[in-house]
């Protein structure tokens, strides 16, 4: 056994520095489209946009990251490409919260993760936060099998007809306050599987949601900026999520 | 068939043409047996076909879902219904798959029926059901379980599946192989290259594109770090199950370094958008890759250390070896693929029996196992990381300079394309029509074919073994649910 806890400690601290400082370690993130005004080469690139994320107006790009599944359609095989943002603190509130949280859950949160019929990358990231490169533990994140210990429910995928009833019955089983992240394109518009008669577009079509990662998948480093949103220890990039409850996505 | 050519079944095809039903049962083998399609025609207001599984038993789980999907039934089998559509979500007389139903149908808020209840328990003295799932554990996909027991063994074990069900094959109907593609690569994206691969060469066959070769060798090159990564992912799960800490935190780091590599190399973590029909969206730099190689062939070395390190943990050896027994029969019965056929002496690769891609000119071994218990699967997994970074250093070493995509131009037929995906044999069966759209699609993966067998495993072992089983299967809900 001696051999384990000799390897343990040569390996020394691999966890990253975020969120003390900024982590710069090149295929942490994919990066996220962020627009701009491109002129008469919007409408080129736009057309290339398979899922609706892109829009344009006179030649201005506008960027509903909800909608991007990270095809590169509109950066590869194209003249003039968009440009990307390598960053990863892209999490988005709602504007009117549901239910604050409060001090006592800032640094002791209880996290339970539902697979609504998720494709295995996003719930592969939020594995991921419990390795020794992310290590969320050390920022008070623990992950919970039951739903009577959760304070906040990280819903993954676009919500599947046969997963609704479950997850229906796991948000009500929840302790209040509690709190909603939906983490991933689908999760958040229905990614490549919206408009479908067998999943609903994404977590708010059925529960009340608090905070979005976008992403398909998003990184370990958004998915903790998205959980370090939800306590309130960082602020939100956007607020954009609001929209995404009225407007219906488009076919 | 099976018994004298030693064909496995790679699996059903039902098409609803204009006025007849088509179903083609495809098998592939090796040397002369390569691929055996079984054609059966009827007219389409027939809905009653033969049941085949009591003489290939791999093809049960497709005669359900084929049930379900189309509304047609299969007279001998002994179990449809209850399968893809969950009974207490969908009412009778739904068929998605036929060409009348629309995909856009809102079918929302159904309530569901709470008292779903298995077909068969086991009525004994102090039997007892254990129901697992579909939200379980910390971090796991939906899946759900009943485990039937009479003391500490579990003597019955039952898997309900599809909780995840997307329906991605009725989604990509109609659409343009552009759009297809985004769902290939996403249904099931731990192995996203595999897929989109499968699918893509499936197009390339329908269109006879011939795909250029630095475009080929790189496919190669990304399927083998897939096939790394996912393993390292595999590895990772196993040391979790058996809650050996300093073994999972480092193949846990090792995992997240290959997912790092490939976003270095790629842009994107999980190799999203990087196929195109006719060969790649973008070219990589030669210099790029051999880095990765580097990387990549440090990462096996520590790899490798953390084989050699759990082959002396008598704590995890007792853990892991003689559970989860499949014997080299039920191997076969069951068309099994991938490390879980191959850690049972079943060795079969299509790498290697159907070379694709270029893989007839790499020079590789296919590791296997014969005694099909749990250390017999982490054993292959970690012989196959070994050659897959082989064939990685033979790729960079050959690689030429030149164009990467040669785009195709769609035409009606229908073909199929094959992989060896991390997990095992998939196929994907593709039909275009005049427009060069997605009229069917097919989709059979590696790990609908092992979950069908995933219950004998799991049946005669006590309850603490279950979690190990099920990881040294490296299962995915979601590419069995599409």
């Amino acid at each position: 056994m001696s051999q384990w806890v000799l390897k343990g400690l040569r390996t020394g601290i691999k966890t990253t520095v975020y969120p003390r400082a900024a982590e710069r370690d090149p295929g942490v993130t994919p990066g996220l489209p962020r627009g701009g005004d491109f002129g008469a080469a919007a409408p080129a690139i736009v057309a290339r946009c398979l899922t609706g994320a892109l829009d344009q107006t006179q030649g201005v790009i506008s960027v509903d990251s909800r909608r991007c599944v990270h095809c590169y359609r509109c950066v590869r095989g194209i003249e003039r490409p968009l440009n990307w943002e390598p960053t990863y603190e892209w999490a988005g509130a709602a504007a009117q919260p549901t239910q604050e949280l409060g001090q006592p859950f800032r640094n002791s949160t209880h996290i339970l993760v539902v697979d609504a019929g998720d494709c295995g990358a996003c719930l592969n990231e939020v594995k991921q936060l419990n390795n020794p490169y992310y290590n969320m533990h050390r920022l008070g994140f623990f992950i919970t099998p039951t739903p009577r210990h959760a304070d906040v429910l990280l819903v993954v995928g676009p919500v599947t007809d046969q997963m609704r009833f479950a997850l229906e019955k796991i948000h009500q089983a929840m302790p209040t306050p509690k709190r909603v992240i939906a983490v991933g394109a689908c999760a958040l518009s229905g990614g490549v599987f919206a408009n479908s008669f067998a999943c609903a577009n994404g977590v708010a079509d059925v529960l009340p949601v608090d905070v979005g990662v976008p992403g398909n998948p998003p990184p370990p480093l958004a998915i903790l900026h998205g959980l370090l949103v939800a306590v309130g220890r960082k602020p939100p990039d956007r607020t954009e999520l609001a929209e995404s409850q009225a407007a219906p996505a488009q076919p | 068939m099976v018994e004298e050519w030693h064909c496995s079944f790679a699996g059903l095809i039902v098409e609803e043409g204009a006025s007849a039903w088509q179903l083609r049962y495809a098998f592939y083998g090796e040397g002369e047996a390569s691929w055996v399609h079984v054609l059966v025609s009827a007219p389409l207001p027939e809905k009653v076909f033969p049941s085949v599984v009591e003489w290939i038993h791999a093809a049960d789980w497709h005669e359900r879902e084929a049930e379900d999907m189309f509304g047609v039934r299969f007279e001998g089998h002994p179990h449809l219904g209850d399968f893809v559509l969950h009974d207490d979500v969908w009412q009778e007389g739904v068929e998605p798959m036929r060409h009348g139903f629309n995909a856009q149908t809102a079918m929302h808020n159904r309530r569901p029926k709470v008292d779903w209840r298995p077909r068969r328990i086991v009525h004994e003295p102090g039997a007892f059901i254990m129901p697992i799932g579909p939200k379980f554990s910390g971090i796991t996909e939906s899946v759900h379980f009943l485990l039937e027991t009479v003391g500490e063994d579990v003597i019955r074990s039952s898997t309900r599946l599809f909780y995840k069900w997307r329906a991605v094959e009725k989604l990509a109907e109609g659409k343009t192989v552009e759009e297809a593609l985004l769902l290939a690569e996403r249904f099931a994206a731990t192995t996203a290259l595999a897929h989109g691969l499968a699918f893509c060469q499936g197009v390339e066959s329908v269109c006879g594109v011939q795909v250029p070769p630095r475009a080929r060798a790189l496919r190669v090159f990304l399927a083998e770090l897939e096939r790394l990564r996912q393993h390292a992912g595999a590895i990772q799960e196993i040391c979790e199950s058996t809650a050996l800490v300093v073994a999972t935190s480092q193949a846990g780091l090792l995992e997240e370094e290959l997912l790092r590599l490939s976003g270095k190399l790629t842009g994107h973590r999980y190799l999203f958008g990087l196929l195109a029909p006719g060969g790649l969206l973008c070219d990589l730099s030669t210099e790029a890759c051999r880095e990765t190689l580097k990387r990549a062939q440090n990462i096996l070395k520590r790899l490798n250390d953390l084989e050699r390190r759990l082959s002396v943990s008598s704590s995890f050896l007792d853990r892991i070896e003689d559970v989860g027994v499949i014997p080299a029969q039920t191997a076969r019965d069951y068309s099994l693929v991938g490390p879980v056929a191959r850690a049972s002496g079943l060795v079969r690769d299509l790498r290697r029996t159907l070379p694709y891609s270029g893989y007839e000119a790499c020079n590789f071994d296919v590791p296997s196992e014969r005694e099909g218990d749990g250390y017999a699967r982490l054993r292959v997994l970690f012989a196959e990381a070994r050659q897959s970074a082989r064939i990685m250093e033979q790729i960079v070493t050959a690689l030429t300079e030149g164009e990467v995509c040669r785009a195709p131009r769609y035409r009606s037929g229908a073909a199929l394309g094959w992989v060896e995906a991390p997990r095992g044999a998939t196929f994907h069966w593709v039909r275009l029509d005049e427009g060069g759209r997605i009229a069917r699609y097919r989709i059979v993966t590696a790990s609908f074919t092992n979950w069908h067998s995933f219950h004998l495993a799991a049946e005669k072992f006590a309850f603490q073994d279950f979690p190990i089983i099920l990881a040294t299967f490296d299962l995915s809900v979601a590419e069995n649910d599409r």
